[in-house]
């Protein structure tokens, strides 16, 4: 059972590996068509053999006059941008400004590997040059445009299902693959041949696309919940990359459909055709290893076009559906993390208590601390004044620079937190409880930006936790994830906490600093493993909150019950919380409680 | 450098593009904010202003964008002792672009190290809001601007006059800028402060309308593919507007603005409860423009409507158990005084 001219799949049946693996070798070769014009390539991917593999036939297919540079990790404004050449500038007694990566990268393609991870700078700073193909200096003394036009391959390395890349930057790159879970033996389907996209490069200038096409890739982004335009125009534009591999010069349903499966679908936000969204049957953050279930049997992915007269919209969008089965909900589930946790800043590092991290923050001077960093320009600026006096002679490259001209850059430390709020959504009350939740919420959030921090929001009832908003300094999406918030059922306060925790821990890895914030009225009655009976409960949520405390993350327990509950105390005490009883608690109260207690807790 | 994108062939954004002209009609309404989604254009319209503004006349050899008509008496080069007076010239309005991770060195000016180390000499070298002066200070991202940055931006807005102490160096001269910013609410809120001092603000979305949609991707393919033609092909329709803007910044001060006019916008500001007398300043001044554009001798009631969400959207107390969103609030404010 052959796929449409897909790649040939042998034996038991397509899996799934293979099907991703014959994906993303028509990424490259689309890629390579079309890099100009596409922003570029989120690339899902741990390294690995598959990863090198696919890199070197991209850089295979590519035309040869393209060159790849590598974006360092953590890369710093200065070495982004351009910035002053320390060693030049001091032989010769002049500020040497340095080209940053991006002005170099001009033309080319830049990797950046570990995208998760790159921070908020430097995304802005690549989102500019993709938007406008040149970036603006202004720095050390330096006022200058270069041109930069890039193709980025972003490599996500994420482990943990809620993380990756800013949206910022996702939303500017049009194609999606996933490496994950292809083996070797994956990856039978050859490469595309660089003559091809030689040819295809030269074809593409005259492909067209007509107007059905283009509202059909307009209507299924709307569907898809993809608001930005910027997807669309470049589905049309790999529309006509893909029609120019095939060798011709109209776009033709085919292409638009590859188009809106390769662009479109991976950043759906949700799913038109399914009339009902599957209910998750796990709530906690998903599994890693999910996949491994998903290896039934896929359908056939040829594409019927029999009946032409459907609109080319729900043609296009059942052969998405046909081609990409199972995959699907688990994929735009984990899309939709992204699409929800987009935005955030993935920067790296722990170790926000130190001089020589963080945001630079201006210059100090003054005696040096060890580790941090000197500003080479603002020194020589204090030193300047002084060379007459001091007999120094720049010209001949004599400068005399004394300690008390040493600047050194200030950086503003991250004490950024994030408040988690652990919501006990179970039983009666919980309709009232969670709509001073939701008020405190959002009235925490309305000042979190003078702070920057943010909030987050973990509802449990029934059997399990379920996160409702992932950590946000967003008052707008705040208010759009906290729309419907379901309540009632039992009180799984384990599984809560352990969400909790697990919550907790990715933030911490981020750099920020949580703070739990558990608000229930009353004893746990449904176990870790969602079976009711109060005394394993109790035990499961004690152990849970044990492990809060051996972690070290601060936490507060907001009992909300008429009468303080004594079970309520002991959860506190096992999880080394901040006990507060607060009966009939309003949204405000509730806010002012919370900041106050954090501010102490956070306190170090 | 590259061409950007021509103003009038920005697809929809009706009132992105009129905040901006107002704006350029009359600088002193103090700035204009953008916010919105992903991919709807925004810095796309505030670069392309550049293009559509009028030209204005500079004394020939100051940095600092002095009116040859009325040089300020605190600006470094006019009023440098041993200087012959510059020829006056005709400039396009600048429109500085500010980028993020610009140093303060950059944007306020600095020392010229190069003439310090090289002559001993202490000579100022003046940064972006020297180059801003008079003209419009772009922000994108503003809501991720350094924190530090920002504050010296407040400041200086405010102020209309920028002075630097560093270095051994005691200067001060003018930066009046009308200050524009843009950003995504969803990558983080802008702090209050920085919110009341735009004097306009917008939201914007992406157009659901199919054949809009479409047009606005022909277009950009159309700029992608050569942009130069594209310029070109739109260069009368941007020069119209220009005409437009210029016809405006003339009839300005006769525009004429009725006590019924002034209680209805008074009665506005009370029922939305705005903050300070800054929300009907700057309505006046909205309504004004807004009839100067449109050619009327006289503000009337049509002119508040619009003007009414983008003077005033931004000044309403945050209430965030109210999910009505401000647009909505001051439409009904405005329909129920305006009738």
């Amino acid at each position: 059972m052959d796929g449409a001219g897909d790649g040939a799949v042998d034996g038991v049946g397509a899996d799934l590996g293979a099907g991703r693996w014959d994906d993303a070798m028509l990424s490259a070769s689309l890629f390579a068509v079309a890099s100009n014009d596409i922003g570029g390539i989120h690339v899902r991917a741990r390294p690995g053999p598959v990863r090198n593999a696919w890199l070197d036939l991209v850089r295979d297919l590519v035309p040869e006059n393209i060159t790849f540079y590598r974006l360092p990790l953590g890369i710093t404004a200065d070495r982004l941008l351009g910035g002053i050449d320390l060693a030049a500038t001091l032989s010769q007694g002049r500020p040497i400004f340095e080209q940053g990566v991006l002005a170099r990268a001009d033309g080319g393609v830049l990797v950046a590997p570990m995208a998760e991870r790159m921070n908020e700078e430097t995304v802005s700073n690549l989102a500019r040059a993709l938007d406008t193909q040149q970036i603006v200096i202004e720095r050390d003394g330096v006022s200058d445009t270069a041109a930069s036009r890039l193709a980025i391959i972003a490599i996500d390395e994420a482990a943990e299902p809620d993380e990756c890349p800013p949206s910022m930057l996702l939303d500017r790159l049009a194609l999606t693959i996933d490496l994950e879970g292809i083996s070797i033996h994956d990856m039978v389907s050859g490469l595309g041949d660089p003559g091809d996209v030689a040819d295809a490069i030269r074809r593409m200038e005259n492909a067209s696309i007509n107007d059905e096409e283009l509202e059909a890739l307009s209507s299924i982004a709307l569907s898809m919940g993809i608001h930005s335009l910027r997807p669309v125009i470049h589905a049309s534009v790999i529309a006509r990359a893909h029609a120019a591999l095939a060798s011709r010069d109209i776009v033709e349903p085919d292409d638009i459909i590859v188009a809106a499966r390769l662009v479109l679908a991976p950043k759906a936000t949700m799913w038109p055709s399914a009339p009902q969204e599957e209910e998750p049957q796990d709530a906690t953050p998903p599994e890693p290893e999910q996949s491994d279930q998903e290896n039934d049997e896929p359908d056939d992915p040829s594409k019927d076009l029999s009946d032409i007269d459907k609109p080319l919209e729900d043609v296009v969008l059942e052969a998405i559906v046909a081609a990409m089965p199972d995959d699907v909900l688990a994929h735009l589930r984990s899309s939709n993390a992204g699409a929800i946790r987009g935005g955030r800043d993935g920067r790296a590092g722990a170790t926000q208590v130190s001089k020589t991290r963080g945001r630079p923050a201006g210059t100090r001077r003054g005696a040096r601390i060890h580790g941090q960093r000197m500003n080479i320009l603002e020194t020589l600026r204090a030193s300047a004044p002084w060379q007459r006096l001091r007999g120094g002679d720049p010209a001949a490259g004599n400068l005399k620079v004394l300690a008390e001209d040493f600047r050194f850059n200030r950086y503003k430390n991250k004490t950024e937190t994030t408040t988690i709020f652990v919501v006990d959504a179970s039983g009666s009350s919980a309709l009232n409880r969670l709509a001073e939740i939701k008020g405190a919420v959002e009235l925490l959030l309305a000042d979190c930006y003078v702070r920057r921090d943010e909030v987050s929001l973990i509802a449990f009832r029934g059997t399990s936790a379920e996160m409702i908003l992932p950590p946000t300094r967003s008052l707008l999406r705040a208010k759009k994830e906290l729309a419907g918030l379901p309540g009632g059922g039992g009180t799984p306060l384990a599984s809560g906490l352990d969400s909790a925790l697990a919550l907790a821990e990715g933030v911490k890895s981020k750099g920020r600093t949580p703070v739990i914030v558990v608000m229930t009225d009353g004893g746990a009655n449904v176990g870790r493993d969602g079976q009711g009976g109060r005394s394993q409960a109790a035990v499961d949520a004690a152990s849970a909150a044990r492990m809060i405390r051996a972690t070290g993350v601060s936490s507060i327990l907001i009992d909300t019950a008429k009468r303080p509950h004594p079970q309520s105390k002991d959860v506190a005490d096992e999880m080394g919380a901040l006990y507060i009883p607060l009966p009939r608690a309003d949204a405000k109260r509730v806010a002012d409680t919370v900041n106050v207690a954090v501010a102490e807790r956070v306190q170090i | 450098m590259r061409v950007s994108y021509p103003f009038s062939a920005i697809v929809g954004q009706d009132e992105m593009k009129l905040a901006l002209m107002i704006a350029a009609c009359d600088p002193g309404i103090g700035g204009v904010l953008v916010f919105g989604d992903r991919g709807t254009g925004k810095s796309t319209g505030v670069r392309a202003l550049a293009s559509l503004l009028p030209t204005m006349n500079v004394v020939g050899n100051c940095r600092y964008n002095c009116d040859p008509e009325n040089v300020s008496p605190t600006c470094p080069d006019c009023n440098a002792p041993d200087r012959e007076p510059g020829k006056a010239k005709k400039v396009s309005v600048p429109v500085v672009d500010l980028p993020l991770g610009a140093t303060e060195d950059r944007v306020v000016g600095a020392l010229d190290i190069e003439r310090a180390l090289a002559h001993g000499e202490k000579v100022f070298e003046p940064g972006l809001l020297a180059q801003a002066n008079r003209g419009f200070l772009y922000i994108d991202e503003v809501n991720l601007l350094e924190d530090h940055l920002v504050d010296l931006l407040l400041d200086v807005a405010a102020s209309g006059e920028n002075i630097v102490e560093r270095e051994g160096l005691s200067i001060r001269h003018n930066a009046r800028f009308v200050l524009v910013g843009s950003g995504n609410p969803e990558e983080g809120e802008l702090r209050p402060q920085l919110l009341d001092r735009f004097g306009l603000s917008v939201d914007v979305s992406t157009p659901k309308e199919p054949k809009q949609r479409i047009e606005i991707m022909r277009r950009r393919d159309e700029f992608d593919r050569d942009p130069s033609a594209f310029v070109q092909a739109w260069k009368r329709k941007d020069g119209a507007l220009r005409g437009k803007i210029t016809k405006a910044q003339n009839a300005l001060g006769a525009v004429e603005l009725s006590d019924e006019m002034l209680e209805m916008i008074s009665a506005l500001c009370i029922a939305l409860g705005t903050d300070g007398l800054r929300g009907e300043l700057t309505m006046i001044r909205t309504a004004r423009a807004i009839a100067a554009l449109a050619g009327a001798s006289d503000v009337t009631k049509k002119h508040l409507y619009t003007a009414a969400p983008v003077a005033l959207r931004h000044r309403l107390r945050r209430d965030p158990l109210d999910d009505a969103g401000s647009a909505i609030r001051v439409e009904r404010a405005a329909q129920e005084i305006l009738g």
